[in-house]
């Protein structure tokens, strides 16, 4: 037995909750999936039988555009049923409890649920509320974890770097508001990774974030140096409460991702962002659009990822 | 139980495909014995058209009973499916459901004009309306058991008879 809420009884994947804690096994199955997913979406017809008769709720409590989207297609591509709902205008609005919401969605035959929540911890919960044949999945939950993403990074690094056993990273900006780094150095360390670098202010960092197994930089310049693969974040302007920051534009002039910063790291070095992008405050635009840029190819092979998250579920 | 030569028996298939099997002939092998068996008729066929592979895991009709297979590969059909005339190649011929379900991938990529079947061995058991038109040979076995085809370093062919295991293992 396990104490791991992701795993059942023969430590199968159940729920997709975080990378914390997985083993490269379950990590590297999914990335082998997803590739056999990548044919599939190039094809006439990007469709396979797979979840034929599944329902698939996508319960999105906070707003997403792109995260709800490539769910909502990846499943359509399984051939499943999917229902989308905006939480924020329906019953929570009319003071449903969030596991209210949940058995009445049971009771109307859902196999899985994507769930997209403020609260770190609303997956779990779900997840350790609904009954043994449903799947959930973690879709982002406040600052925790937001798996699915680190996998699509995961699997665009080892489309462009081949190994993961040789590689530099470096992840860059606001990792304290970030439930996308905390997935990634779950993920990459997992995967073998020797070195993982963090670059960022200290008002944008976790206290002992070192403890992750990270290296801390706060200049761009020594933390970019000899760098394979750079995991540009977000600037969570929703999230900053507080004055972490004087500007943005004080932002980018230090931490910023311009052409002559990015001239530090390798040669070949890749860039990746989760989006959506604030141009000019993390990232340049001639960076976004550059050769270097792997940001598209990510949102396309986060659709096959996701196929094969569900499927694995669905499955196990 | 003596089981038959499979370098022998590929040998017999090969013999009686190529009277019949033109150039513009499309081998798809499936996974994974398939796949050796079509690498080996299309050198020995001198076949022009590039080989296809099959992995048939995502329209097997068991996902149900025992979820995705762990492995699966990437099916690659590196020639225009629309009107051409395919050849499925693979190793044990049973049931008929992995035929099935490559038949089903295949239209999901176009719309072929014929499909064939060959396979190395049909051992009986049919499930499905499906019949090979080219065979290595035949060899009837009760249920339990499983046959394997294999692939040695140096490439070479056999088969192997396993005890199926209890349901719910």
């Amino acid at each position: 037995m396990n104490n791991n809420p992701q795993l059942n009884k023969h430590g199968e994947l159940q729920h997709l909750l975080t990378t914390e804690g997985l083993p490269a096994s379950i990590l590297l199955n999914i990335l082998d999936t997803a590739e056999s997913f990548v044919g599939v979406t190039e094809r006439d017809i990007k469709k396979v039988p797979l979840l034929r008769g599944k329902s698939i709720f996508n319960l999105f409590f906070e707003p997403s555009t792109r995260t709800r989207t490539t769910f909502e297609i990846a499943a359509k591509r399984l051939s499943a049923d999917v229902v989308n709902l905006n939480i924020a205008v329906s019953s929570q609005s009319k003071g449903e409890t969030l596991l209210d919401t949940v058995d009445n969605l049971s009771a109307m035959h859902a196999d899985m649920f994507i769930v997209r929540h403020s609260q770190s911890g609303a997956a779990h919960l779900i997840a350790r509320h609904v009954r043994p044949e449903i799947h959930v999945i973690n879709a982002g939950d406040g600052r925790h974890a937001h798996p699915t993403q680190a996998l699509l990074d995961m699997f665009t690094i080892r489309h462009y770097k081949r190994d993961f056993h040789n590689l530099r990273m470096a992840i860059v900006g606001d990792i304290l508001h970030s439930r996308v780094a905390r997935s990634q150095i779950h993920a990459l360390t997992t995967l073998g990774v020797p070195e993982v670098r963090v670059i960022a202010p200290k008002t944008l960092l976790p206290t002992k974030v070192e403890r992750l197994g990270v290296h801390v930089y706060h200049d761009m310049a020594q933390g970019l140096k000899d760098v394979d693969v750079l995991l540009m974040l977000r600037l969570q302007n929703e999230r900053m409460l507080g004055a972490s920051l004087p500007s943005a534009e004080e932002y980018f002039k230090y931490y910023g991702l311009t052409q002559e910063k990015l001239a530090l790291a390798r040669h070949d070095a890749i860039v990746l962002h989760p989006g959506p992008m604030n141009r000019g405050i993390e990232i340049d635009s001639a960076v976004a659009d550059g050769k270097q840029s792997v940001i598209l190819p990510q949102v396309t092979f986060g659709i096959a990822v996701r196929m094969a998250v569900m499927s694995i579920l669905a499955g196990n | 139980m003596h089981l038959p030569d499979a370098e022998q028996l590929l040998a017999d298939l090969t013999g009686k495909m190529r009277p019949e099997v033109s150039g513009n002939a499309a081998l798809v092998g499936i996974y994974t014995g398939g796949v050796w068996l079509a690498e080996r008729l299309h050198r020995d066929l001198g076949l022009t058209l590039p080989l296809g592979t099959l992995d048939v895991s995502f329209y097997r009709d068991d996902f149900g009973q025992i979820g995705l297979h762990p492995q699966v590969k990437p099916s690659d059909i590196p020639f225009e499916v629309e009107g051409s005339h395919i050849i499925l190649v693979d190793d044990v011929l049973y049931t008929g459901r992995t035929i099935r379900a490559a038949i089903n991938e295949l239209f999901d990529y176009g719309r072929p004009a014929s499909i064939r079947l060959a396979a190395l061995i049909d051992r009986g058991g049919r499930e499905m309306p499906i019949a090979a038109q080219y065979v290595g040979g035949m060899l009837a076995l009760p249920e339990h058991k499983m046959l394997a085809l294999e692939r040695s370093n140096d490439g070479k062919l056999s088969l192997s008879l396993y005890d199926k295991s209890p349901p719910g293992q």
